[in-house]
């Protein structure tokens, strides 16, 4: 009888465990991390970084019971692949489940490797001494890969990452950029409902000079769980752009942690949450800014017909990042009374030159606005929807993205919009 | 065209009474110009006929071709051909002007029963009308009104009279802001859209703007009346004697 057993788990925790104990064959590389996910249970409201998403009340009628378990050690070994469509046309798409090298182009290898994030320690600075999305990701067996872009290479398309489904939506994938290189990612997280969470773990790494655009398409069945983290390394003068949008799931956290490790580099934040029914969905972000000179720009905005966000934002400015440079802005519409909004911003500072500020806004449709569209003949449910569009696609806009895949962004949020007025 | 009936009105909110009884008459093809000192209704007049909810009429009626319109939307009283051009025009950021130029024109003829227009027929439109205001189509680009001057501002508003072609323009202090060039350049689009068919609505402060739109009517608005009508004469008179003289006759 093991003496570590301090509280009796809660049926969502029970049922996480046997989920993943079921998820595959090969125990022994997650054996201590299914130990751990039983010892320490799911986080909740006491553990200040998942205040706003008590994961261990949440997640329970997410998960699937009894038969489920059986089903995800039936399907385990041999999920068919997700079919996708690229996002951009002219994409490679590169399943995480995947041979080494499937179609890898010029300049970019991919390789299958076992190594799993360390989940003994948090990037969150306020989460338990284990890191809860890494913990899942790796009692889950995630498949991990590692994908290297050239030093100074070009890459002209975007490279798809796709989760496998089923038992196999657990990824854990390191990308490295050499100094120099141009390249964009975009996480295609998106699948039906399945009776376990799916979880993505990345890890990026940006060479000095470099300059990456990251997108991460979240649009899961509105049934699925979905834990997600993306833990950034921006090299001196190097440029790192995220695009986060979130239009599905039913619970989702998504992460993103940023650190730069040189001067000069320039961070740009962007993240569009569209929310409805009874979807739970938390963005929680730090910037570490450790070296002199970098700038960090951060603007999320909320369209709720529905449901519960969560923004926890921390930008740490440590004693030596002297100029730093730093806003965030959380931006919330909120179109129905059924829905409603956490905004968390956090400001750590050491360094006594600085430039940091943050701003969070919750609200309705400026009634100004509305009566000038309608005041041109535009009657009052199409000029709320321009609006809101114009609210989310200036986000887009920002960015200033290739073309075509600013134009998929923006029709992944038309169709949301178009579907929920 | 349009027949304003003791009208009474007040903030929606705070329930403040702004119109004691406006009476007015506007003919078809008239151009009436209603003058009045600060706080007299005058905004709150040209919000009022355009629909604004923030206003609540209380007693009266507007008549537009015969017909109340107090039950109309904004958007509705635009489709059937009321145009306010604002004193403040909004920017709005994310919307396209083009886009909304379109969408606009468009809800308006989807409204009225008449077939969308086509890209190119809008673009041909489009182009005419800024060439006569001298807007550059470059501007257009821009989300609407964003980064606009207070000029550039007053112009799109006259393009987009221009382009939706209103019955019924309600022009709100369209001279505040203005230079002297910017000035002429509105008046002449404003007198370009001048018809047997089409009434206008010019409030002002200043008799200055009437020089250049010369108005078939001037009324003076004070205290939420009509206390003076008269001809264009009587915005010369107000230029040389102040309000003080006619507040007084009416008192």
């Amino acid at each position: 009888m093991s003496v570590t057993e301090l509280r009796p788990r809660t049926p969502a925790e029970t049922a996480l465990v046997q989920l993943a104990e079921a998820a595959g064959s090969d125990e022994d590389a997650r054996r201590g991390a299914i130990e751990a996910l039983r010892r320490e249970g799911l986080p909740h409201r006491r553990v200040e970084a998942w205040h706003y998403t008590d994961l261990r009340g949440l997640m329970g009628r997410r998960l699937g019971k009894g038969e489920a378990v059986e089903a995800i050690a039936a399907n385990a070994p041999g999920d068919t692949g997700s079919v996708l469509s690229p996002l951009v046309a002219g994409s490679t798409v590169v399943d995480l489940d995947m041979a080494e090298n499937a179609n890898a182009p010029a300049g970019v290898t991919i390789a299958a490797s076992s190594d799993l994030a360390d989940w003994h320690e948090s990037p969150n600075h306020l989460d338990r001494p284990v890191d809860t999305v890494r913990l899942v990701n790796a009692a889950f067996g995630a498949r991990a890969a590692t994908i290297t872009v050239a030093e100074k290479a070009d890459l002209t398309a975007p490279v798809e990452l796709r989760s496998g489904i089923g038992a196999k939506a657990h990824s854990a994938v390191k990308v490295n950029v050499g100094g120099g290189a141009k390249a964009v990612f975009v996480e295609r997280i998106e699948g039906s409902g399945s009776p376990a969470p799916s979880s993505a773990v990345s890890h990026l790494t940006i060479g000095d000079g470099a300059e990456v655009l990251w997108v991460i398409d979240q649009a899961k069945d509105e049934t699925a769980a979905h834990l997600g983290q993306l833990n950034v390394s921006v090299g001196a003068d190097a440029t790192f752009k995220l695009f986060l949008l979130n239009a599905g799931g039913s619970l989702v956290r998504q992460e993103v942690h940023v650190v730069t490790a040189g001067e000069g580099s320039e961070i740009v934040m962007r993240g569009v949450n569209l929310l409805k029914t009874e979807q739970h969905v938390d963005v929680t972000t730090t910037l570490r800014h450790t070296f002199a000179n970098t700038t960090a720009t951060e603007t999320f905005r909320n369209v709720l017909m529905g449901g519960h966000g969560v923004f926890q934002g921390m930008i740490k400015v440590a004693r030596e990042a002297q100029k730093t440079d730093a806003k965030m802005a959380c931006n919330t519409l909120l179109l129905s009374e059924d829905g409603d909004f956490s905004a968390k911003p956090e400001l750590e500072i050491f360094a006594d030159d600085v430039q940091c500020g943050h701003g969070a806004t919750a609200g309705e449709i400026n009634p100004d606005h509305l009566f000038y569209l309608m005041s041109r003949g535009i009657p009052g449910p199409q000029a709320k929807a321009l609006l809101v569009k114009a609210f989310v696609d200036e986000l887009v806009e920002e960015l200033e993205v290739e073309e075509a895949l600013g134009a998929a962004l923006t029709a992944k949020i038309d169709a949301w919009l178009d579907a929920s007025h | 065209m349009l027949e304003i009936k003791n009208l009474h009105a007040r903030v929606a909110e705070e329930g403040t009474e702004i119109l004691k009884g406006v009476d007015l008459t506007v003919q078809d093809g008239e151009v009436a110009a209603i003058m009045g000192p600060n706080g007299s209704g005058k905004s709150t007049l040209s919000y009022i006929l355009s629909g604004r909810d923030d206003y609540e009429v209380t007693e009266g009626d507007i008549l537009y071709n015969g017909e109340s319109i107090l039950e109309m939307d904004p958007a509705e009283r635009a489709a059937s051909g009321v145009f306010l051009a604002f004193q403040y025009p909004l920017e709005i950021p994310g919307v396209a002007t083009m886009t909304f130029l379109k969408t606009a024109m468009n809800a308006q003829r989807k409204a009225r029963g008449e077939a969308e227009l086509m890209t190119p027929e809008f673009i041909r439109r489009v182009k005419a009308s800024a060439a006569e205001l001298k807007i550059d189509m470059e501007m257009l680009k821009r989300p609407l009104n964003v980064g606009f001057s207070g000029g550039e501002k007053k112009r799109a508003e006259i393009l987009q009279m221009a382009l939706l072609e209103p019955k019924l323009c309600v022009m709100d202090e369209t001279d505040s802001g203005l230079d002297i060039d910017a000035l002429k350049i509105v008046a002449d689009g404003v007198n370009a859209l001048r018809s047997a068919e089409r009434s206008f609505l010019v409030i002002t402060h200043y008799q200055r703007l009437l020089d250049y739109i010369v108005p078939d009517t001037v009324h003076v608005l004070y205290k939420g009346r009509i206390i003076k009508s008269g001809t264009k004469d009587l915005a010369l008179q107000l230029e040389n004697e102040g309000y003080a003289q006619i507040i007084g006759e009416a008192a």
